[in-house]
């Protein structure tokens, strides 16, 4: 029988983050965020979450190993991206930033394809539309406005027709789900995005990984109050979840989705977690902050309290984490294959993707480009003849 | 049948040139897993550990700890055993091969697997392809080679440092350094944060004061013997930064005060027999620490920071306590956040503990920043004393020398008489900015008392 979930201790601090399952594995109630805990199924969640992190330790291995230029990863952001994109339709839209391994997971993209341009094989790598997942954003912040210019078409193409029942529209759009670090806060477009999808009301979700470190400079010299709480001067709901709670992420992400598919307008919401490696894997996070603190979060593991749940309720059998855990292992081994194998791009291909078509300036481009690589082939070959 | 495949030094963090060996993790002989942690290395940006992209077993390590390796130069050799190869490239598509773009001839490979016929992509982002045959002959030479006589000498002859960071310098004063010739490399920056200025460039540009230099060095003896050359880089760069900053900005002055420490030689015996100093190591220079904290309490006017930007004078109403501690990696000056409210023992241990640290190279960022005094002890190099540098941003600097039984006159009822005695020498050397003469020597007699009569402390 269903224990009665015991409200949370936290609950009752405004300020501290909404926590639904705890870092020792019980799943409690808040007041703030209502959430039927069977509405979620919790061995998917955990199995995203596995793969998710098992892809990210494979990447860092293969930039180590020269494979890859580099690798930014989300190593102890995995509840925060998972829950948020299991949250999602298929219809909805999702912009990230250059991180978001684990949403790219669940929306069902090809892990191997996020590799493309961190080996420098493509400048993209995949469709966006194939899997309503937009291309990795380098540049910080500017997927907030790309994310909100979406959901101005979708309003302006769609809301009609489908937000009028009684026309026989289903009362819902599709939404945008932005991604968005702490960093970005401090972009003029990120604060642009907020006052434009206010303003209009548009079924925009912003989800902003909180994980206190914009590479070096931790986020008490962005602001002095929390990110949830800084929606308010933009007129936006904010909310603040414990970003390292599959569950809470989930539920703030669904409930903040539906209000924005049925026309009720953006919310902020805060995953409050941590970066537990340095930046990329050209950084040394060491140079500026405390192993202390990076112990301190390790506790706060996402993925070792929904093992405890699992282990203490028995919803799961004992097997299913080797299985889990072999699954991965083959995937990971997948994973560094395919990475190998990328095909490595035709110097043709930045003329040919400029435009829909080619113009016959870019074709002449094109010409002169292929005989400047052929002279410094011939050049090459001379210069092993000698050798 | 076993293949030997090389695993090339890849380029780790965006562009870096060359790694240093820190310690190997496996042994020719050794079975590896694909992943496992073979080496740890050590490039500008961080130290990282390298796992092997092979399962086999190890048959070459191409470089020893401490040698520095070009990125795409061959780390180690592995023996892999592949029926139909589980962890090996796939065969790449021949289109692939024909629309491959070419290689520059002495590009550095990819660091794995290039050995089944097609051209490898470049490793990471990769140096310029002439990358690492330039960083090459800029490494340290070996000792045994003689110096070339033929070197210019003149303004742009000042060698260039691989891999310290660039110096920092507006655009315009790059191209002022680039119009005049200077090498930004081999110019002191006195601008502000440690950059570059003007007058810098300028100064590096005048030709050198004095006789004119001799363009035709003689190959006499010594000339002939060889020169090593070291690159400046991690904390020896740091520290040289830190002191040319502190020397050429405060005015230095330095005192000095022998003194008579019999007694403070005997309350340590008293202090090491107590069950609360067990385990603590109790040595003179935890007195000196002492007895400094206690004197800045009267002469609070050396525990603060000259702020130029602001032209105020920071008075600090804590002190936290520096502490110069040679490592294998260069000095570094961890300090004790709050240490005046440190008792004898705690403060024992807080010392031990960050010298321990600090020789381990473990010490935390926050541990070298925002100290406000600092205490050196160039007694334990056996010296009497020495003329210290003050850390940057702080006002005063306590040198220990070497403690030593030494000839004192010694005088009571019954008159003047030579004895042996316990004594060691202080300097302390402070910011004429921030005080003068009067109270530089108020706080060194204070400390001097009080080692001399420990009891004065309870005053």
């Amino acid at each position: 029988m269903p224990r009665t979930p015991r409200t949370s201790a936290k609950a009752k601090d405004r300020s501290s983050p909404i926590q639904l399952l705890t870092p020792e594995g019980e799943i409690v109630r808040d007041n703030k965020l209502p959430f039927d805990p069977l509405s979620a199924d919790l061995p998917a969640l955990y199995r995203d979450m596995v793969m998710t992190r098992r892809l990210d330790t494979e990447a860092i291995a293969l930039q180590r190993q020269g494979e890859l230029g580099l690798w930014p990863s989300l190593f102890g952001q995995e509840a925060a991206q998972v829950g948020a994109a299991r949250a999602l339709l298929p219809n909805d839209m999702v912009f990230p930033t250059y991180r978001e391994h684990g949403v790219a997971w669940c929306r069902g993209l090809d892990p191997a394809s996020l590799l493309g341009l961190f080996r420098g094989t493509t400048l993209g790598g995949w469709d966006p539309a194939d899997a309503n997942f937009n291309l990795y954003t380098l540049v910080i912040g500017a997927q907030t406005l790309h994310g909100v210019g979406y959901a101005m078409g979708i309003v302006r193409d769609l809301a009609r027709d489908l937000l009028d029942t009684s026309k026989g529209g289903t009362g819902e759009l599709p939404a945008v789900l932005v991604f968005l670090g702490d960093g970005a806060l401090s972009e003029g477009e990120t604060n642009e995005a907020f006052i434009w999808a206010t303003t209009q009301s548009l079924p925009v979700v912003f989800f902003c990984q909180n994980n206190q470190w914009a590479i070096s400079a931790p986020y008490s010299v962005q602001s002095t109050v929390p990110v949830a709480q800084r929606a308010a001067g933009f007129g936006l709901p904010g909310v603040r979840v414990d970003g390292n709670d599959v569950l809470a992420c989930l539920a703030a992400t669904r409930r903040a989705l539906r209000k924005a598919r049925t026309g009720g307008g953006p919310t902020l919401i805060e995953a409050f977690t941590y970066r537990r490696n340095a930046h990329t894997t050209a950084d040394d996070a060491s140079r500026y902050r405390e192993s202390a603190e990076e112990k301190e979060w390790a506790g706060k593991d996402p993925i070792a309290r929904l093992h405890a749940h699992l282990t203490a309720t028995g919803a799961v059998e004992p097997a299913f984490f080797d299985e889990v855990e072999a699954e991965a292992k083959d995937f990971a081994e997948g994973l560094r294959s395919r990475c190998r194998a990328l095909p490595e791009p035709d110097a043709s291909l930045p003329f040919e993707h400029t435009y829909a078509e080619m113009t016959p300036e870019l074709h002449r481009q094109l010409a002169h480009h292929r005989a400047h690589l052929a002279s410094l082939q011939e050049t090459a070959e001379h210069a092993g003849d000698r050798a | 049948m076993p293949t030997a495949k090389d695993f090339r030094l890849p380029d780790v963090g965006e562009g870096l040139t060359e790694a240093d060996i820190l310690q190997w993790t496996v042994s020719p002989g050794d079975t590896v897993e694909v992943n496992q942690i073979i080496v740890e290395i050590e490039t500008a940006k961080a130290a990282v550990e390298l796992p092997s992209p092979y399962a086999g077993i190890v048959s070459v390590l191409h470089a020893a700890e401490g040698d520095t390796l070009p990125v795409g130069a061959p780390l180690i050799t592995i023996d892999v055993d592949e029926p139909t190869g589980g962890g090996e490239p796939l065969p790449v598509p021949e289109t692939a091969e024909v629309a491959h773009p070419p290689e520059p001839p002495s590009g550095p490979r990819s660091a794995a697997g290039d050995e089944d016929g097609r051209t490898a992509l470049l490793v990471g982002y990769g140096p310029r392809a002439d990358g690492p045959a330039r960083r090459r002959a800029a490494r340290p030479a070996a000792p045994t080679v003689p110096a070339t006589s033929s070197a210019p000498v003149g303004k742009a002859e000042a060698p260039s440092v691989p891999d310290a960071p660039r110096p920092s310098a507006k655009p315009p004063v790059r191209k002022l350094a680039k119009d005049l010739g200077v090498d930004l490399w081999a110019v002191v920056p006195t601008g502000p944060h440690g950059t570059v200025s003007r007058e810098d460039v300028h100064r590096a540009a005048a030709p050198p004061a004095g006789p004119a230099v001799d363009v035709h060095p003689r190959n006499t003896a010594s000339g002939s013997r060889g020169e090593t050359r070291i690159p400046v880089r991690g904390v020896r760069k740091h520290m040289a930064a830190a002191m040319v900053l502190s020397a050429f900005t405060a005015p230095h002055v330095t005192e000095f005060v022998t003194v008579d420490i019999s007694e403070t030689m005997r309350l340590r015996e008293l202090v090491r027999a107590r069950r609360e100093f067990a385990g603590i190591r109790i040595s003179p220079m935890l007195f000196v620490a002492k007895a400094l904290l206690h004197a800045l309490r009267r002469t609070p006017e050396l525990n603060s920071q000259w702020d130029e930007a602001r032209q105020e004078i920071v008075l600090k109403h804590y002190v936290n306590l520096g502490i110069a501690a040679a490592t294998d990696r260069g000095l570094v000056v961890p300090n004790i956040k709050d240490a005046d409210l440190l008792s004898l023992s705690e403060l024992g241990a807080a010392i031990a503990g960050l010298a321990k640290t600090a020789r381990e190279g473990r010490t935390e960022p926050r541990d070298l920043t925002g100290g406000t005094v600092t205490l050196t002890n160039v007694g334990v190099f056996g010296v009497d004393t020495g003329t210290p540098i003050l850390n940057p941003g702080e006002a005063a600097i306590l040198a220990v020398g070497a403690v030593r039984r030494t000839p004192w006159v010694v005088q009571d009822q019954r008159g003047e008489r030579i004895e042996p005695r316990w004594t060691t020498q202080l300097a302390l050397s402070f910011d004429h900015r921030l005080a003068d003469g009067q109270q530089g020597s108020r706080l060194l007699a204070d400390i001097a008392d009080m080692l001399r009569e420990p009891g004065l402390a309870m005053l």
